[in-house]
């Protein structure tokens, strides 16, 4: 798993600490094949059927693709209440010009993601005003223009290439996945390799520090949210492939579950460190609870309600934000 | 408002305290006060029977009061300088808790003390995360947003709880004095706030623990505790509104109750002018900032603007009293 870390945060870890230090880092890791394997020997076959799998992975590219934007946009210390909103709005864009085919209304559906995050990341930035409002005020912007797109009640695809799209299969894995796997990738190497990469830890660790290093702060914060805002864009059109319809009231509360698969996957949420594989793998734990769930209930026997699953997901966060208190005392004390 | 209760001239935010003199500082203190007055006179002309007892009390100021009252719980905690995402959560539970305890036999007057204490008991969950183990406030909220809808669901069994029972309801639909109770409560729990705020050392060191923690600490003050009460009375006026919004319809819907409070209450506290950094706290401000957004709403909605439109409305309105909060720094 590839964690960065800003340079000014690292310092020796306390003996003590570093089992906490693994725990934070790949504790989501370790969770999520213990939950696998977990899986695969209670219910057998059919959980790892590549049907079960598929389902899964398709089902988990469009959170996967909202949670790196919110990585990027948490790695610089702010905030992206809007995705959710900008995801329908998206969808909305992408299924009314299905007709259109499947390029152009995906490019729709990624372009008016940005800008509705180059919005924010301009208000943010070079206007300073908080990321918290900012994006808040976005979500009920970028909701209600999705609803009035809409119409107030669901858009249908035409179907055609669009909607084919969401049934697409590469090597038995949907491609909606495919690709969800090469932006993280592509997201990894840009943090760790760039100095796209570099500048948003360095803003998320010390803003000013950054400001006085002559770093392009300002467009560092832009640049995020526009991706962020892209991200969640693309969404809705996977939304929009593979159900055929979006409704307006699509994508509602993606946002927090973005951000608790952020810092379940180990990226501190005050900004300076993060860990792109890790939002990944906060991703695909959080939902496999759901999917435990569903197994555990069809095999007869215990049934098990499925609101267990947020309040399983709420204690799944629980636990790993008292890992990283540990972890950051921890070194707190060392620096010390 | 004249009332508006800043820092004390004596607090570390009194430094950050913006000109009033600038029209940007009049416009961040009086702005949604303004929009206020001007929407009422707009719809004193041109809604009929608008200035009637029943549309001001049961309509506007009705359909206000749930969310101005969780709004002033938020005041509370983001005059420490922290957000409570876990309101509308708490409400749900409080309301099924509630809901359960009467159509399990329980007298009303004791249901609700047991919903309030539930709801309370939240507050300290949440206030021991952020006090206790320096959690950032929304991860630490956001954990029982997630996990206390399903708490609230695995209550009801994700089904409809319907009750009668005239002492609950009363929270809901009595009315004292012909005022309709959620209002009596909203005035009440304003004017409680308003005065602790104002003429209590709690007030004083809760605008100190906002301005400047490390400050306050210095000087003596318990920040730790102060911050435990903001978020164990935000806790516990949610769970009060999940109680009345239970009453005015008889029945308990986990799946739905208190469902996107939070971000409302957040909008009525911004648009009051309050910084989200801490240090300040409007009371006045937050029930006129409540009550302003959604007379906005309606006034918008009854004009034939479509709904939709309305809520962007909403959202610009909040991005200019951002500016304007900016401005006047």
């Amino acid at each position: 798993m590839s964690t960065s870390t800003g340079s000014t945060t690292t310092a020796a870890p306390a003996r003590s600490g570093r089992i906490g230090r693994v725990l934070q880092k790949q504790g989501a890791l370790i969770a999520l094949v213990v939950l696998v394997v977990f899986g695969t020997l209670r219910y057998g076959e059919s959980f790892a059927t590549g049907f079960n799998v598929q389902s899964v992975l398709a089902d988990d590219a469009k959170y996967a693709l909202v949670a790196l934007g919110m990585c990027f946009v948490i790695m610089t210390g702010g905030i992206d209440l809007s995705v959710g909103s900008v995801a329908a709005l998206g969808g909305v864009v992408a299924v009314q010009l299905s007709g259109a085919g499947l390029v152009p209304a995906v490019l729709a559906a990624v372009a008016v993601g940005a800008a509705a995050g180059l919005v924010n990341g301009v208000l943010i930035a070079r206007f300073r005003l908080a990321p918290f409002l900012v994006t808040l005020a976005s979500l009920l912007v970028a909701r209600g223009l999705a609803l009035y797109l809409a119409d107030a009640r669901s858009a249908v695809a035409q179907p055609g290439g669009f909607t084919a799209f969401g049934a697409w299969k590469l090597l038995g894995i949907p491609v909606s996945f495919w690709i969800v796997a090469l932006l993280f990738a592509v997201g990894a190497l840009v943090l760790d390799r760039t100095d796209f990469g570099r500048n948003v830890l360095a803003v998320g660790g010390n803003e000013d520090a950054a400001r006085l290093m002559g770093l392009p702060v300002d467009r560092t914060k832009v640049a995020v949210y526009t991706l962020s805002g892209a991200l969640a864009g693309t969404a809705g059109a996977f939304l929009g492939a593979q159900t055929g319809s979006v409704d307006a009231a699509a994508g509602q509360g993606w946002e927090l579950s973005a951000i608790a698969a952020v810092v379940v996957g180990g990226t501190l949420l005050t900004g300076g460190v993060g860990s792109v594989l890790g939002t990944l793998v906060g991703v695909l734990l959080l939902q496999l609870i759901f999917n435990v769930i569903v197994f555990e209930n069809s095999r007869g026997g215990l049934q098990i309600s499925s609101y267990w699953e947020s309040v399983i997901r709420g204690a799944f966060l629980l636990v790993v934000v008292l890992l990283q208190v540990r972890l950051t005392r921890g070194r707190r004390a060392a620096l010390a | 408002m004249t009332e508006t209760a800043t820092a004390e001239p004596t607090s570390p935010a009194a430094a950050r305290r913006p000109g009033g003199r600038s029209w940007a500082g009049f416009a961040r203190r009086y702005g949604a006060a303004a929009l206020l007055v001007l929407l009422l006179a707009y719809n004193a002309f041109f809604t009929r029977n608008f200035l009637s007892w029943q549309t001001l009390m049961d309509v506007q100021l009705r359909q206000a009061a749930p969310v101005a009252i969780v709004a002033l719980g938020m005041a509370l905690v983001i005059a420490t300088g922290g957000i409570d995402l876990s309101v509308g959560s708490v409400m749900a539970i409080a309301g099924q808790v509630g809901a359960l305890t009467v159509l399990g036999g329980l007298p009303p007057a004791l249901a609700v003390l047991l919903a309030l204490a539930v709801a309370a008991a939240c507050g300290v969950f949440n206030g021991t995360l952020v006090v206790r183990y320096g959690v950032q406030p929304i991860i630490a909220t956001l954990i029982l947003f997630i996990a206390g809808r399903g708490i609230a669901q695995l209550l009801s069994g994700g089904k409809l709880t319907g009750f009668r029972n005239p002492g609950l309801q009363f929270l809901g639909l009595g009315r004292i004095a012909g005022i309709p109770m959620p209002v009596v409560l909203m005035l009440l729990v304003a004017a409680v706030l308003w005065f602790v705020v104002r003429y209590t050392g709690y007030g004083r060191t809760l605008l100190a623990t906002g301005g400047n923690a490390a400050a306050a600490r210095l000087a003596g003050v318990r920040t730790g505790r102060v911050t435990m009460v903001a978020y164990i009375a935000s806790a516990a006026l949610a769970g009060l509104v999940g109680l009345v919004v239970i009453g005015i319809t008889a029945a308990s819907d986990a799946n739905n109750v208190g469902l996107g409070v939070e971000l409302d209450a957040i909008a009525a506290v911004a648009v009051s002018g309050t910084p989200l950094t801490g240090g300040r706290i409007s009371v006045v401000g937050t029930v006129v900032g409540a009550v302003m957004l959604r007379l906005l709403q309606n006034t918008l909605i009854a004009q034939g603007v479509p709904r939709e439109i309305a809520q962007i409305v909403t959202g610009v309105v909040i991005v200019v009293a951002l500016f304007l909060q900016r401005r006047a720094r």
